[in-house]
């Protein structure tokens, strides 16, 4: 009786489909795990924290933000019955103390507070600041003295100084980089001409006066930026931490200035919310571990869109041929089980082949015909964004062909017929017809594409990703996009931030936020490729792909 | 048991009951005239009445000797028939008879087919079709095809009518304009899609498609038009429509219909062949074939005793 029940049970197929449930749940479960790490460590991180302020037994004062609990297991403190735990605090003020985070036994703690008073500095170098501003400096003459009157000065003159900083960056950049490259150019062609052996004075000498007149500009221009910099040192700030030790810094190297315990919710919303633009907005300070990573989101979305860009057509082209005019027999058969099996090479290889043909060959070849005046330094001949797109759109092609060919197969026959039967060629009924019918499956593929190339970085390592490229490969100077220019990638900066920066653990926020955000990237490019894709499916609703 | 069972009493108006069998050998004479071809064909005209095409009708396409091999399997044994000019031909015959192929043929849709091979030749206007000089595009645009599955593009009506002339490079947009609004009254649709041109074809009903496909045909202005079960997806009214279309059409154009339904058969062609397991069993004047068939499996066949 029971056997029989037991085996219409398995025969009803209910086993299988719990079975399958259970799957499904499980990776639903691994990846909302993993998205929701991300995401509240990642959204964390813009949060203004309270300031806590703890005494100790012995008298001393520690102040930071408060970022990890832990329980011990030591022996020695096992029997003391209200040490059992210790707390992780990030105290800043690297330059004072060594190291901008530290344990703290609960044993050891006497009381805690959250004294309104206190600034959280965010500085140019050496981490964050937290502790109280003592004494405002003009040169040697006290402005402001006490801690209310030197936090009230301090906000106008972090401001004027964020505005130099703004001047002096525009100089830098715009005026004095044009000036460079204009000066490097005459350099060049000058070069070009002694290549050619058509260097005569007259040439000569016109280029060596043109390089005099931008010398001489240039030279005005570092003048105004001494003045800014001297600027920037005019005001200082005597700051005390909790535990009454001194510094004095320049009111220039001071970002930006918060009362973090003194802020309503309102206030610190407003300045999550002002942290999320910095991020997005903003480039890297000090080794990558602050500030914000836009060379390195522009970076991605530039070279997937390159990537997208190369290895559409490549590999429609290609699935067109295989499917449509190759004859189907044994060769084809090997030539799509060797293009399958691509797919599952190591992507490191790709990356070394890239280096190799792309960088090596091509690009070398590239300069000894084109750029041989700037030789040695190498132009196309090193990594940059043009072959690191390229090396991903090789690694991303078999995915393309596959989904290719596949939407070419699900094209009904009867289009194809219809179209040669109003007397079109093959070519004219691909072309009007078949391929515009394959489009939902064409970016089907570049869907995945997108998604294993956005987030590769091995390759890239070999082919272009720096940790610092000084310069976008998008800008104002002619021709504007700069393929041959060296970039930033999401996925190369959270391994450089987290685990090639000297200061891992205040590292540690920069990693999640960026990971959340190249995880932002990945789904913003999906979205904008299936709508794509949602379209074109609406206009060939008959279509069955 | 010679008296035919119609199972539909619409067919009866039509056809009368086959009679005696004596008129049977002279019918299969008459098969015989049609079926050598251009060259009796060619004697015959001028004659009325007695001929089984009358005169004012030249012969549009002439079939000799042909074979059809689809690899190894042979799909069309020996066919032989001669298709007037401005008539609705129409080929009946159970499934995998070979229809579809013979039809295929005549616009060399069957090239595609990889491994076939054609023995025989395809006369059309005395020109053989299959030499090798033959430009196909060109043939198919004289020779338009319309499917058993309605197969417009997704594109927009008007873009679907406008595919073939866009493919001859005619761009510009009155002509266009104005090939797109003939074909479209040629097939009887304009009135009900005129006002939506640029919608989608998918979004019309299924006998619109289906004139719209023939509306399609008609846009590169074919002498002949091939149509391969047009009606079977489709249900009375549509065929009716569609039906009415042929009898339009033909005073311009040599039709070819293939068709499984009989009443279909009957009431709209001139004449008919039958066909069985790769063979034309029979080809004559509807009239004949299905009140006095030659042979007995045609008989067998109209009168719906076959299996
Ligand atoms: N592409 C093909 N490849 C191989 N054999 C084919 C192919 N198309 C048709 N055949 C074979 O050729 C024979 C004739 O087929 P055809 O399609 O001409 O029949 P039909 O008379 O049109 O039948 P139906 O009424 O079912 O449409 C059949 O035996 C069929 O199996
Ligand atoms: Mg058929």
């Amino acid at each position: 009786m029971q056997a029989v029940s037991l085996k219409k049970f398995f025969d009803s197929g209910t086993l299988f489909v719990w079975m399958c449930g259970a799957g499904l749940a499980l990776s639903l479960l691994m990846i909302g795990g993993l998205l929701a790490l991300i995401f509240i460590n990642g959204m964390g991180y813009f949060w203004p924290k309270d300031l806590v302020q703890f005494t100790l037994h012995d008298g001393s004062y520690v102040l930071g933000e408060v970022t990890g609990h832990e329980v011990i297991h030591d022996s020695v403190n096992a029997d003391s019955p209200e040490g059992k735990g210790r707390i992780q605090l990030k105290v800043g003020n690297r330059d004072l103390y060594g190291l901008d985070f530290r344990w703290i036994d609960e044993s050891h703690i006497q009381a805690q507070s959250t004294p309104t008073d206190v600034v959280f500095l965010e500085r140019r170098e050496w981490g964050n600041f937290y502790g109280r501003p003592h004494r405002v400096m003009q040169g040697d003459s006290v402005v402001a003295s006490g801690h209310q009157e030197a936090t009230t000065a301090l906000f106008p003159l972090i401001d004027r100084a964020n505005e130099i900083h703004e001047d002096i960056h525009y100089l830098e950049r715009s005026v004095i980089g044009d000036i460079n490259h204009e000066i490097e150019a005459q350099r060049l062609s000058l070069r070009a001409l002694e290549l050619e052996g058509r260097a005569n004075q007259s040439e000569v000498a016109t280029r060596e006066q043109e390089v005099a007149v931008l010398q001489s500009r240039y030279e005005a221009e570092a003048d105004k930026l001494r003045v800014l910099y001297t600027q920037l040192e005019e005001y200082s700030v005597v700051l005390e931490d909790v535990n009454g030790t001194t510094k004095e810094l320049a009111v220039g190297q001071i970002i930006r200035m918060l009362q973090p315990n003194a802020m309503g919710v309102g206030e610190k919303v407003w300045a999550y919310l002002g942290n999320v633009w910095t991020v997005l907005s903003e480039e890297p300070r000090e080794a990558n571990t602050e500030g914000g990573i836009f060379p390195a989101i522009f970076g991605t979305v530039l070279m997937v869109l390159i990537m997208s860009i190369a290895v559409v057509p490549f590999g429609v082209l290609a699935a067109v041929y295989l499917k449509e005019y190759a004859t189907q027999g044994a060769l084809v058969r090997i030539v799509r089980i060797a293009v399958n099996n691509l797919a599952g090479v190591p992507s490191i290889v790709f990356g070394v082949f890239g280096l190799g043909f792309f960088v090596y060959a091509v690009g070398g070849s590239i300069d000894a015909l084109f750029f041989p005046e700037a030789l040695p330094n190498p132009t196309f001949g090193t990594g940059g964004m043009l072959w690191a797109s390229l090396t991903l759109a090789l690694m991303t092609v078999p995915v393309v062909i596959v989904a290719t060919e596949e939407g070419l197969s699900a094209v009904p026959r009867e289009y194809r017929e219809g179209s040669l039967a109003l007397g079109a060629t093959k070519l004219e009924s691909l072309l009007r017809v078949v391929i515009p019918c394959a489009m939902p499956g064409i970016l089907t593929g570049l869907i995945l594409a997108i998604s294993r190339a956005t987030g590769e970085v091995a390759p890239l390592m070999l082919t272009g990703v720096v940790k610092l490229a000084p310069s976008m490969p998008l800008d104002g100077t002619f021709p504007f996009l700069h393929l041959d220019r060296k970039f930033m990638h999401l996925g190369f900066h959270i391994y450089d931030v987290g685990f090639q920066s000297p200061n891992v653990e205040a590292a540690k926020p920069m990693v999640y936020v960026t990971t959340l955000i190249l995880v932002g990237v990945v789904i913003i490019l999906n979205l904008a490729a299936i709508s794509i894709r949602n379209r074109m499916r609406r206009k060939y609703a008959g279509s069955t792909i | 048991m010679l008296v035919p069972q119609f199972k539909s009493g619409t067919i009866m108006d039509i056809v009368h009951t086959p009679s005696q069998k004596t008129t049977h050998s002279s019918s299969r004479l008459k098969v015989e005239v049609v079926g050598n071809g251009q060259k009796m064909m060619q004697e015959q005209k001028g004659q009325e009445s007695e001929a089984t095409i009358p005169g004012s009708s030249r012969p549009k396409i002439d079939v000799q000797q042909m074979n059809f091999f689809y690899g190894s399997n042979q799909a069309l044994f020996k066919v032989n028939l001669t298709i007037p000019e401005n008539r609705v031909t129409a080929f009946i015959g159970p499934s995998g008879c070979g229809k579809s192929t013979l039809l295929r043929c005549v616009n060399r849709l069957n090239d595609l087919v990889l491994g076939s091979r054609v023995e025989g030749k395809i006369l059309i206007d005395g020109q053989d079709i299959y030499r090798p000089e033959v430009d196909i595009t060109d043939l198919r645009t004289r020779v338009g095809m319309v499917f058993q599955k309605v197969n417009p593009f997704p594109k927009s009506i008007y873009q679907n009518v406008a595919y073939g002339p866009m493919l001859q490079k005619i761009s510009s947009r009155s002509a266009l304009d104005e090939i797109v609004e003939k074909s479209l009254q040629g097939a009887g649709l304009w009135e009900e899609v005129k006002d939506r041109l640029h919608a989608s074809a998918l979004g019309i009903s299924g006998g619109q498609q289906q004139r719209l496909c023939i509306a399609r045909a008609l846009a590169v202005n074919p002498d002949i038009l091939l149509m391969d079960e047009p009606c079977s997806a489709l249900d009375p009214i549509s065929t009716g429509k569609i039906e009415e279309l042929l009898h339009s059409l033909k005073e311009q154009l040599t039709i070819v219909i293939v068709t499984h339904n009989m009443q279909q058969a009957a009431r709209v062609s001139d004449y008919t062949g039958f066909f069985l397991l790769g063979e034309l069993i029979e080809y004559d004047d509807t009239k004949k074939i299905f009140t006095n068939p030659g042979d007995r499996r045609t008989e067998d066949y109209v009168t719906g005793r076959f299996g």
